[in-house]
């Protein structure tokens, strides 16, 4: 049994390619369906997000599937010219089910870590599975690809970082305090980037919220949006001593709150900490504040570094999490493997058995005096004879499944013994 | 029996510190809760090796040399497993289980040595007097712990240089927390021992307080504490400036303990013997 994957991703193809053989909600279980109508595709799976768009799966054939699943891309998609090599990868057996391990575990996504990449692709299982284009070898696959992401996940930590601005003040200022909740955040200008880090602030469920804006109407409107409160633009400072998150945005060519006022606003507060975050260009805030005790200055630049910071770690998580795809692989694999292996085992088994039993009926038949030692005697040395005959050759394809060169005498075993001939099977019995 | 039983604890901490120690190195989670329960169960260990250490004794429990180190490492892991679940204090244990440690296998070598009981350790003041300052120790060493990685964290974050370190340890907040609670815990503790202690000076020497390095040192470091205290009740003192202090104040009580109680017994000794052969 084969596995293959054919398609395409943010690496290879750019969005005009992508957006062309993007599969919409509505035609994918045509697809699937029109999929499996190939005989050698045994079972398919279809994934198609905005940043790749993929087709699994499963043959016999392993020389004529990836050429039709080829056609089947361009063919359904109506492709005027066929699509051309570097926009295309093609992976089969181990090569496909790392690929899997990896795109689920979101080690392929655009963004390292990020974690929609699982949901979509169970969604995608979810979707074949109701088309029923899924069998034993996909199934097992994907639940597969869903524990090695979660192993990943947990193991190494990889999506523990957050990777945008406003996540990264939410991150620190979860170092400073703890905990968010009760922590007042006052709003210095009310731009849109305010309103976005406004937003994730108050998702850690935040005390309260004051915003201050040159134009009051519009510091009025988003207050009323985040049950906030409004200050004068002018009284802003007097505010200070309440705030815990201090965001600045405003237009200002020059400081607006400078060193001494932060001294001064950190006394009121008998030194219980504040986070200013200053994502003004040009900047709000004077740097020197960052160096008053228990006051903490972070501007755009260094949420920048905070997420590049972020981002190492990453990498190093991803390391460790290409380590436990490879195990995962292996025992897939030998799983896989197994699955050959175990059937044609038993068929052959189970075909001696029928011989041996036809055989030993016939003599018994013929021979009414025999005692019943008699007959078991014969009974255990037919059966003696049979487990010898087979032990050599059933212990060489169980060694052999190891590096995969059992396949060969797998199909010759088949053969010889006529394993996948229905009718002679009836014939015995 | 017992000598097995402090030795399988030993063991435990060791696996333990290797676990934290781990969880530090590799980021993961999972070292870091087997971690957390080879300590609980190393602490369950520990607690009746000190029981069965008690049982067989007609005298007095502190009045053995290894005791008190011993139930030094089981007030520090005691207290520490009391505030990890509240605080989120994982990273702590990295710190502490290894502190532990050295104390278990210093009040080990201690108990090698085999030193006797002395007349002097059999007042009834003596227990209770090691008990309190031993408690407070605990209470003291973790605010230490806590006060290091709060100047290492607030130094990352000043300085806008995030390291690795710094995505595991615990938010400033929690950590000054663990710096007041200790404080509020310890400095009692600490007051009554050295009451306690004078009292049993009393009964040995008859003097309520002799000068000697050690209890100057003691009493310096409560002064620390102190001011801390003082400073955190009345000024509003937090952060930085309470962790420094801490930190200082627990090196001042290493120098009671340690330094100054083993190096000069250790010195007057020889002194004396020195004097004696001349």
């Amino acid at each position: 049994m084969h596995i293959f994957v054919i398609g395409l991703n943010h690496k290879t193809a750019p969005v005009a390619v992508r957006e062309r053989v993007a599969f919409s909600l509505e035609r994918r279980q045509e697809a699937l369906s029109r999929l499996l109508e190939a005989p050698e595709i045994l079972e398919g799976l279809l994934l198609s997000t905005c940043n790749r768009v993929e087709l699994y799966a499963c043959s016999h054939d392993s020389t004529s599937t990836t050429a039709r699943l080829r056609k089947f891309f361009e063919e359904f998609h109506q492709l005027k010219a066929p699509m051309p090599d570097e926009h295309l990868y093609e992976l089969w057996d181990q090569q496909a089910v790392r690929h899997l391990f990896r795109v689920a575990s979101s080690l392929d996504s655009m963004v390292l870590g990020e974690p929609q990449i699982l949901g979509q692709l169970k969604d995608a299982f979810a979707a074949a599975e109701r088309c029923r284009s899924v069998g034993p070898v996909l199934t097992r696959l994907l639940h597969k690809s869903f524990s090695v992401a979660k192993r990943v996940r947990s193991e190494t930590g990889i999506a523990c970082q957050t990777l945008s601005i406003s996540y990264a003040a939410v991150e620190l200022a979860r170092k400073i305090f703890g905990s968010l909740e009760n922590r007042r955040v006052l709003l210095i200008g009310a731009g849109e980037m305010s309103e976005l880090a406004a937003r994730h602030l108050l998702d850690q469920r935040t005390e309260g919220l004051l915003v201050a804006n040159r134009t009051l109407e519009r510091a009025l409107r988003l207050a009323a949006r985040f049950g906030g409160r409004a200050v004068p633009y002018k009284d802003f400072p007097d505010y200070l001593p309440q705030a815990d998150i201090v965001l600045t945005s405003t237009t200002a060519d020059d400081y607006i709150l400078h060193r001494s006022q932060v001294e001064k606003a950190i006394r009121l507060r008998r030194n219980r900490p504040m986070f200013f975050i200053d994502i003004a260009v040009p900047r709000n805030i004077e740097p020197a504040v960052n160096q008053v005790d228990n006051a903490y200055l972070y501007d755009i630049d260094d949420l920048q570094k905070v997420i590049d910071a972020n981002l190492r770690e990453r990498r190093k998580a991803a390391a460790r999490a290409e380590d436990i795809i490879d195990q995962e692989i292996d025992s897939f694999l030998r799983w896989l493997g197994n699955l050959e292996l175990t059937p044609t085992i038993r068929d052959l088994r189970r075909h001696c058995e029928a011989i041996r039993r036809r055989e030993l009926d016939k003599t018994f038949a013929r021979q009414p005096g025999l005692g019943s030692e008699e007959r078991l005697a014969l009974e255990a040395c037919t059966e003696a004879m049979i487990r010898k005959i087979l032990h050599r050759p059933l212990t060489l394809i169980k060694e052999r499944r190891h590096d995969g060169s059992n396949e060969p005498y797998l199909d010759a075993l088949r053969t010889l013994f006529g394993l996948d001939d229905r009718p002679e099977d009836e014939d015995f019995r | 029996m017992r000598e097995l039983l402090f030795q399988i604890t030993l063991l435990g901490y060791l696996a333990a510190s290797c676990s934290y120690l781990m969880h530090i190195a590799s980021g993961r989670n999972r070292p870091a809760q087997i971690g957390s329960r080879l300590l609980r169960g190393s602490f369950v260990l520990l607690s009746l090796a000190l029981v069965a250490s008690l049982l067989p004794m007609a005298t007095t429990p502190a009045s053995r040399p290894y005791l008190p180190l011993s139930f030094l490492a089981w007030s520090v892991t005691g207290i520490f497993l009391w505030f990890e679940g509240r605080h989120r204090l994982t990273v702590l244990g990295a710190f502490l289980a290894p502190l532990s440690l050295l104390l278990l296998v210093f009040s080990g070598a201690l108990l090698r040595r085999g030193d006797g009981l002395q007349p002097l350790f059999e007042s009834s003041w003596f227990p209770l007097h090691v008990g309190l300052v031993v408690l407070g120790y605990a209470f003291f060493a973790l605010a230490f712990i806590a006060g290091v990685m709060y100047l290492l964290q607030e130094r990352m974050l000043k300085n806008k240089h995030l390291s690795a370190l710094f995505f595991r340890l615990p938010s400033l907040d929690s950590l000054d927390l663990v710096n007041h609670r200790c404080l509020a815990w310890g400095f009692p503790l600490m007051t009554l021992g050295i009451i306690t202690g004078a009292a049993w000076t009393h009964a040995a020497w008859g003097r309520y307080w002799r000068w000697n390095p050690k209890e100057t040192w003691a009493l310096i470091s409560w002064l620390v504490y102190a001011v801390l205290l003082h400073g955190r009740l009345a000024i509003g003192w937090r952060g930085r400036r309470a962790a420094l202090l801490a930190i200082l104040g627990f090196l001042c009580l290493i120098l009671a303990v340690l330094g100054v109680n083993l190096l000069a017994s250790e010195l007057s000794d020889t002194a004396l013997r020195a004097a004696v052969k001349r």
